[in-house]
């Protein structure tokens, strides 16, 4: 029985938003024969990597760099014929101390810092990048739920072990130590300069709530960053649009302006399955197959509704940890800021002293507090993409830690006037005379991203980066091998596995598991 | 001159329980011991006269129950006096009232909240099953899941069964379980902060995390895991103080033909050609041994008493690394009398029962921003116990002493060295604490014993003051305690062991460390073996 208000469709997938997962995992299915709607809530495709305009003549995104994209993806989706534009290298991470001091790690050389810790680095990289190659392909790949498993599972898993073993005895068990110590520990074991140690640690922390004192979750997530070709970078905004230019030429039809306000669900001899969506504006589109690349949260809460769901997997989907940490300072300025002792703010400025102001910011904000001494990460992406400014003048792009998702006394006007400021004298201490150049602002708390890009909890990876949430747990049990209770019904997004950054990993292998 | 088939360096609890089991196969065993006394941090000690103060550890529960039976401790002396009533307060005055009765416990947490009251019956539960795959683990040697000789495959197996055999939807419950922090675990459960604060407090004793710290939930089961009689999750207390536990090991040791020595501090480890011969005292003498174990925790065997060139290279460094982050104190009072409490029913079993100061989860989080930069709250993490009043034998008739457990306290202060003065103005934010609860309380202050990580370490030889030698955290358990590669008692050297709580399982007067090494040196010597199997927990 078809309900009056559907009409038959063309499409046998819905794919629900147009973020670079949801537009790589509608590629996969395309080039596979399948005939794919996306739908998209906003004007313009991308979600949190959209470039919008936010002062008259700059344009920014929130997501301010490309990840570790896979090259096969790249090369599956033919994104270079469809215009992907490669940055010259990938930027380079760039220590400022607050004298003149600074260090720089370009592709895997380091300068600024003693012969010592360059041979204290040099053994640091071996181990880790050790590390990371062998997870690589565990990211790629759909993990099989632990317990009563097959035998190609319980396989899968020995393959996991016989790869830590190829590692050498020593390396593999330095793994298993390592793999959950806190941040700090790992760096003090290697190296003793504060800022070194500050910088090496920054993909370690951001986008999740830990700080560099936190056990268990930052060593992962940092062997996940490492993972793959890192060599390359990408401009954000030719991401998206040869992703959408590869799924439209393969017949992906891309909606924008075209808010989902349910997943349809309807009983069906075996149970229930999916129907199609109905949008906000009241339209209903069939399809026996839909795709969410929005947060799990979003996607069984609001969109399939908990009516539709066990109690038990309801209550899982409840307490995942989604609270963003980081907040977005995008600045117009009228000219090239100049960073003390640097010629040109290319690359990845890590603005803090040490570790510990970075875990005092922290403090500051796991009690809902502004931190009254931010620290940040900056680029001018401008500097390789005139498009972003007008001539001459340049967009900075900082993400801020740490800040509460929900701040003790909400986001007030002067909450965040508090964080701007505090932002901006950071700033002002690295980059004298900055403040003179601006001419436009946008600061975006968690809790600005989360309305502004229906993100539950403002949190960039849909979820943190946590060992109970992570591989077949992510996002939880019972939905983390892409499919979910209601067949029919996938998930391609950041939270679920492998997780967050512009990778289009997840999407890739929601395709992969759907085709399968 | 006379060769010992084993030296035990240190006579702490394990130290004891090792050398009663080799005792037991028949070898010569001599126990050296720095202090004139034996116990290491398990001691009953007379500090102020008519007193018996147990001025380190101070509450018995982990104790293998297998290895107080076999050892037949109970005749060499040892009784445990189950405690009961806790009263935890919050920073408004509150009063939380733990009652034994489950009656009462339950119309207790209702005063509260209905729901939490529900919620603690589930999360009881839940702890409990989570403590049992970690207590199969106790009285087991970990696998080297690098190495695969027969006996690492069936060790992992064995562990490997256990969790699988969870089935799916428990194993990711234990994950999480495992990983988790305090804080996050238990806001799944309660809704109000008392509540969750109290049994947040638990996830901290001992350790550098704060609530907030993912695997900080994984110690809250510290309070199921031990039992006192085989009644599982009770606390107790050893009749005549912790010290009566080291001395009824001391009678079993010598039951067996054991030999202690006091005042003999070890400067050395002898080591010839890769092998341990002996230890040369720091009285000039040496002593000679088959095999040499010792019961200090890593840092100080590796760094302190050993010579960095008689070690392989990498296993200084690996020493360095071990983790210690000492993060408490105690304070020990004689009282000259009971003291009372504000907004506490006048209940003679919940007045001689545990006082707890958790406050709320953030004064617990933010003791632990104090600790991380090096200074102490002012309203620190206090919990209060007065055996006294349990057992008449440490405390003159109608007198108290009171034992303190302070978290946290840093090993290092931001503004200089520990000295005398700084460690009494710590002992009196203590006392403070008390007495905003309990007016008057400082007027029946007779002695009181402050001892910080600083302490802990001259006296007991405690690195850092870690009460656990070395942090409990999952970088530093099971096969990675103390190092990857060495977690089955057996060191780089030849003919030399570990037996202190810097091994597998870890922290707790429980004697599974020493009894397990003891296990492994007599499979190397081929000798008997003594140590008997754990309780099974299977129902």
């Amino acid at each position: 029985m078809i309900p009056p208000s559907f009409e038959l469709s063309d499409y046998d997938t819905i794919i629900i938003g147009a973020g670079h997962n949801g537009l790589v995992c509608a590629g996969y299915l395309a080039k596979a024969g399948r005939r794919v709607l996306v739908l998209e809530a906003s004007e313009a495709c991308g979600g949190l990597a959209a470039e919008y305009e936010f002062h008259e003549g700059f344009r920014a995104s929130v997501a301010h760099h490309t990840g570790h994209m896979p090259q096969s993806i790249i090369r599956d989706l033919d994104l270079v014929t469809h215009g992907l534009c490669a940055n010259q290298a990938s930027p380079d991470l760039i220590w400022l101390g607050e004298d003149s001091a600074r260090i720089r790690l370009s592709d895997k050389a380091l300068s600024g810092v003693s012969e010592d810790e360059q041979s204290n680095f040099r053994r640091y990289s071996r181990l880790m990048n050790g590390f990371a190659k062998m997870l690589a392909p565990f990211w790629l790949k759909t993990v099989p739920p632990i317990g009563n498993n097959t035998l190609s599972e319980v396989l899968a898993f020995a393959q996991l072990g016989l790869k830590m073993r190829l590692l050498g005895k020593d390396d593999m068990r330095e793994l298993l130590r390592m793999v959950t110590l806190p941040i700090y520990d790992l760096m003090d074991e290697f190296f003793s300069h504060p800022g070194l140690k500050a910088m090496l640690s920054w993909d370690a922390l951001i986008g999740s709530r830990q700080a560099p004192r936190t056990p268990n979750n930052s060593v992962l997530q940092l062997l996940y960053r490492m993972a793959g070709d890192t060599s390359k970078s990408f401009q954000v905004a030719s991401l998206i649009s040869s992703l959408t230019r590869s799924a439209q030429g393969r017949g992906v039809e891309i909606r924008t302006g075209a808010p989902v306000a349910r997943i349809q669900v309807e009983a069906s001899e075996s149970g229930l399955r999916v129907a199609g969506v109905r949008l906000e504006s009241g339209e209903s589109i069939m399809a026996s197959r839909v795709v969410s690349s929005a947060d799990p949260k979003t996607t069984f809460l609001q969109l399939i509704g908990a009516e539709f769901l066990e109690i038990e997997f309801t209550n899982r989907i409840r307490r995942i940890r989604d609270r963003g940490f980081v907040s977005k300072l995008h600045l117009a300025l009228s000219d090239l800021p100049s960073f003390r002792s640097l010629d040109s703010p290319d690359g990845r400025l890590i603005l803090t002293p040490d570790l510990e102001t970075i875990e005092w910011a922290y403090d500051d904000a796991k009690y809902g507090d502004v931190p009254r001494k931010p620290v940040l990460e900056v680029a001018l992406p401008s500097l390789h993409n005139p498009n972003l400014a007008p001539d001459g003048q340049h967009l900075l792009s900082a993400n801020i830690m740490y800040t509460p998702h929900r701040q003790r006394d909400g986001w007030t006007e002067s909450a965040k006037s508090t964080l701007a400021a505090n932002t901006l004298g950071v700033l002002e201490r690295y980059a004298p005379g900055i403040r003179e150049l601006i001419i436009g602002e946008e600061l975006l708390t968690p809790a600005d991203l989360e309305s502004r890009f229906g993100l539950s909890g403002g949190h960039w990876h849909h979820g943190d980066f946590a060992l109970d949430q992570l591989i077949m747990m992510r996002p939880t049990y019972g939905a983390a091998q892409y499919a979910t209770p209601i067949p029919g019904l996938y998930l391609c997004g950041a939270g679920s596995h492998p997780g967050g950054d512009l990778t289009g990993i997840p999407g890739h292998n929601a395709a992969k598991e759907i085709l399968s | 001159m006379k060769r010992y088939d084993a030296i035990v360096i240190g006579a702490g609890h394990n130290g004891l329980t090792n050398a009663a089991y080799l005792a037991k196969a028949g070898l010569d065993v001599l126990v050296v011991e720095k202090n004139d006394y034996i116990g290491g941090a398990a001691v009953s000690r007379e500090l102020y006269e008519g007193w018996t103060y147990s001025n380190c550890s101070y509450v018995c529960s982990m104790m293998r129950q297998a290895l107080h039976r076999d050892l037949d401790l109970s005749r060499h002396g040892l009784m445990l006096i189950p405690y009961l009533g806790t009263v935890n307060f919050d920073d408004h005055g509150n009063a939380l009232v733990s009652y034994h009765s489950d009656e009462a416990a339950y119309n207790e947490l209702k005063r509260h909240s209905r729901h939490d009251a529900d919620a603690m019956f589930r999360i009881q539960a839940d702890l409990t099953r989570y403590a049992q795959v970690i207590r199969k683990t106790l009285l087991r040697t970990p696998p080297d899941p690098a190495r695969l000789r027969i006996r690492d495959i069936r060790e992992l197996l064995f562990l490997a069964k256990q969790f699988w055999s969870l089935g799916e939807k428990e194993i990711y419950e234990y994950v999480r379980f495992f990983t988790l922090s305090a804080a996050d675990f238990l806001e799944e459960y309660f809704e109000t902060d008392l509540i969750k604060a109290s049994m947040a407090s638990s996830g901290i004793i001992g350790t550098a995390l704060g609530v907030y710290s993912p695997g900080s939930s994984y110690i809250l089961l510290h309070h199921v895991m031990g039992d006192v009689d085989g009644n599982i999750g009770a606390w107790g207390l050893a009749r005549g103080g912790m010290g009566a536990i080291s001395k009824a090991l001391h009678s079993a040791l010598m039951s067996f033909g054991g030999e202690v020595r006091t005042d003999a501090e070890v400067q050395r480890i002898l080591v010839k050609g890769r092998r341990a011969t002996g230890v040369a005292l720091t009285s000039g003498e040496e002593v000679q041994a088959r095999i040499v174990v010792s019961n200090l925790d890593a840092k100080r065997t590796f760094t302190k008493i050993m010579d960095k060139d008689d070690l392989p290279p990498g296993i200084f460094d690996k020493a360095k690394n071990f983790k210690f982050h000492g993060s408490s104190g105690k304070v020990n009072i004689a009282l000259d009398g009971l003291p009372r409490f504000n907004n506490v029913p006048d209940n003679p079993y919940i007045n001689r029962g545990s006082q707890v100061y958790p406050g709320s989860m953030e004064t617990l989080e933010r003791a632990y921003d104090c600790w991380k930069r090096g200074r102490w709250s002012d309203v620190p993490f206090v919990e209060s116990i007065m055996p006294s009043a349990w057992d008449p034998t440490v405390a003159p008739p109608g007198k108290h002493w009171m034992s303190n457990f302070i978290q946290y306290c840093p090993p290092e202060l931001s503004d200089g060295p520990w000295t005398p003065e700084k460690r009494d103005q710590f002992g009196q934010t203590v006392v403070n604490r008390i007495e905003s609860m309990s007016p008057g309380f400082k007027d029946l202050i007779l002695h009181m014993e402050v001892r910080t990580p600083h302490e802990l370490e001259q006296e007991v030889g405690l690195t850092e003051g870690n009460i656990f030698q070395g942090e409990l955290t999952i970088d530093q358990l099971l096969f990675n305690r103390p190092f990857p590669g060495y977690a089955q008692y057996r060191m780089p050297i030849k003919n030399m062991y570990m037996c202190g709580s810097s091994t597998h399982p870890g922290g707790g007067v429980s004697s599974a460390c020493g009894a397990n090494a003891a296990r492994e040196i007599l499979i190397d010597l081929k000798k008997p073996a003594t140590v008997p199997e754990d309780d099974c927990y299977d129902e």
